[in-house]
């Protein structure tokens, strides 16, 4: 897992797949970086994904409510048409911004 | 006659495994010719099933879950089964967001997930045998049979 830590603002580089098997290490790594660095801003980084279940979901899910504590903000960047489906279904569209690449000026 | 095909496969309920039982029902799929929104659902729906018997009905333990398919026509089925600790209420299971694990951070979303991207989704089970979850998807719904169309 790659991560980049730029002020209060933490970027996850996801793998290829997010599932059960990978999550349980980005969860463990990415609340020791978030503990140790004051961490405000999480940014999902989807580029590289082309597979996400509701493991992934529980990722996101668990971040936001350490991160909403301290008033805080969920983005996620580079999201395909398949990554939008699951986090819209799953409702975590709702509780984080979703950056859209035709937006960019 | 009806076109039939099948096949079983049973692996060690090992986390690096959900990996390949998806990748090796995605593969039995393609000779029903899916589209890649198709592939995609199947993938998600058996991920989701599979994590769900390693998690919850093994509980982290190593023992063998088996998943059957069977190809009849464009219908697609899939059943994923466990000897594990079994569901007491399958209906409280299936609520959305409903998860028995929430310090762990699982979403509780394993069901909606499967029932959302699968036709039907059917579980029996009973507690301290099993669980077995079986799930239907009709391939190339809608799609145009632009072959026999004339020009």
């Amino acid at each position: 897992m790659k991560y980049q830590v730029q002020e209060n603002c933490l970027t996850i580089y996801l793998p290829r797949e997010v599932d059960h098997h990978n999550a349980e290490e980005m969860k463990r790594e990415a609340d020791a970086v978030i503990d140790r660095n004051h961490i405000k801003y999480v940014i999902f980084d989807f580029e590289k994904t082309d597979f996400m279940d509701s493991s992934g979901i529980g990722v996101i899910m668990g971040r936001y409510k350490t991160i909403c504590l301290i008033g805080g903000e969920i983005w996620a960047v580079h999201a395909n048409a398949r990554i939008r489906k699951i986090l819209t279904l799953s409702g975590a569209a709702k509780i984080m911004q979703i950056y859209d690449e035709e937006d960019k000026v | 006659m009806k076109n039939t095909n099948e096949m079983e496969i049973r692996f060690d309920s090992r986390s690096v495994n959900e990996g390949f039982a998806r990748v090796a029902v995605a593969s039995f799929m393609t000779q029903l010719n899916p589209t890649v929104e198709e592939v995609a659902d199947v993938k998600t729906a058996v991920s989701e099933a599979v994590t769900n018997s390693i998690i919850h009905g093994y509980e982290n333990e190593i023992h063998k879950v088996s998943i059957r398919c069977r190809i009849e026509d464009n219908v697609f089925t899939v059943e994923v089964c466990d000897k594990g600790r079994g569901i007491e209420n399958i209906e409280e299971a299936m609520r959305p967001m409903f998860t028995t694990k929430p310090e762990q951070d699982r979403s509780g979303m394993g069901f909606a997930f499967m029932e959302a991207f699968m036709d039907t989704v059917e579980v029996e089970s009973e507690p301290g045998k099993g669980t077995k979850v079986k799930m239907k998807k009709t391939v190339g719904k809608g799609r145009e049979i632009w072959t026999t169309q004339s020009l």
